[in-house]
């Protein structure tokens, strides 16, 4: 039997659901801070702004959104199969496109920086 | 339920009965058993089948959560009899045989897709033939020995394709079990046969069916951990997958 090719999607799945509980809860309170009004100075709009302007801190911010857009993805199609909505294919198509469609617009928007 | 000073009780039992000779369909048999608070289910079988019910059919042959045989269902959780004690249960009892699985009669499962899985999966030390039987035994580490000896617990009892839901879905699915055991093997120091057994669990019907719902783990009785197992299997198989596809000078 030939060996399956989901390690594409798996790996996705797995280094951002790794990203998706480390990094996220992080970024949620940053967020949180910021709309309260608190913003530590290091997170300030213009340091944040320089570290997202640089090749690095663009690479960086991709990756993260990249690995959770996919990992989340899957997560969605999965727990659409296990509530009983069985139709894999299309549930995983418009999931996966979604996903796609968000990667594109980080790369815009990170490219507008 | 009646209990007085001697911890003896009187426990009521539903039974699945089916003899596929006669029966249309399988249908529950009640029996009220005098059992003592200590014994387990399969206690109570035993005491049925010898005093109340010789026609009763059922698996059972250590009593000591070795052997593996008396996996059932027990008020519809897949258990050892031997394991499961009648104070924990305390009102009627109901005992059906491991779900997925078809009825060979009574409480025994048909465990031919089980057996058949297994071997596709050559749960055993595949050699490279350097290590000869005059060198002796084939020494390992205490290190080397524990990264398999929890996997290597299993008595392939099937409570695990029982509770796996994925397995009821898709009856294709490997299975917990039998990719624990390639994984058991694949992490021995003896071995070198991962490669042929990554052709058969490295596939969609394989490790890939996996959700990682993880009941497996929740009702296996040797702590073995078949989900990490699984889990432990998929990162290697994604590692695989990257080396052959853009690393293929590389050796595994």
């Amino acid at each position: 039997m030939a060996k399956s090719n989901k390690p594409i999607i798996w790996g996705t799945f797995a280094a951002g659901g790794e990203i998706v509980s480390l990094v996220m809860p992080v970024i949620i309170l940053l967020t949180l801070l910021a709309a309260t009004g608190h913003v530590p100075t290091v997170f300030s709009y213009e340091t944040m702004h320089a570290f997202a302007a640089g090749w690095f801190g663009k690479l960086v911010l991709f990756v993260i959104l990249f690995l959770s857009l996919w990992s989340q993805a899957h997560r969605l199609r999965i727990t659409c199969f296990d509530f009983g909505l069985r139709a894999d294919t299309l549930v995983a198509i418009v999931m996966y496109v979604l996903a796609a469609a968000g990667s594109i617009a980080t790369v815009v928007f990170l490219a507008r920086i | 339920m009646t209990e007085n000073r001697m911890g003896a009780r009187q426990v009521e039992l539903e039974v699945l009965r089916y003899n596929p000779e006669t029966d249309q369909e399988p249908k529950f048999q009640r029996y009220s058993v005098p059992c003592i608070n200590e014994w387990c289910v399969l206690d109570a079988l035993n005491y049925l089948k010898d005093n109340l019910d010789p026609t009763l059919a059922y698996r059972w042959s250590c009593h000591m959560q070795v052997c593996g045989s008396c996996g059932m269902m027990i008020n519809g959780e897949p258990k050892l009899a031997c394991k499961a004690m009648l104070r924990d249960y305390p009102g009627t009892i109901r005992i059906e045989p491991l779900a997925h699985f078809p009825i060979e009669r009574d409480l025994v499962s048909v465990a031919d897709d089980f057996i058949a899985k297994l071997k596709r999966v050559k749960p055993y030390i595949i050699s490279d033939g350097k290590h000869t039987i005059e060198q002796g035994e084939y020494k390992q580490t205490p290190a080397q020995l524990k990264r398999y000896r929890q996997f290597a617990m299993c008595i392939n009892c099937m409570l695990c394709y029982a509770a796996c839901p994925e397995y009821g879905l898709q009856p294709k699915f490997i299975g917990p079990a039998a990719i624990s055991l390639a994984h058991r093997y694949n992490l021995d120091s003896r071995d070198v046969g991962r490669d042929e057994r990554q052709e058969e669990i490295a596939t969609n019907e394989g490790v890939w069916e996996c959700t990682f719902v993880g009941a497996c783990s929740d009702v296996c009785p040797k702590h073995v951990d078949p989900a990490a197992a699984l889990q432990q299997v998929k990162v290697a198989s994604t590692v695989d997958w990257y080396l052959e596809h853009f690393m293929s000078w590389v050796k595994k």
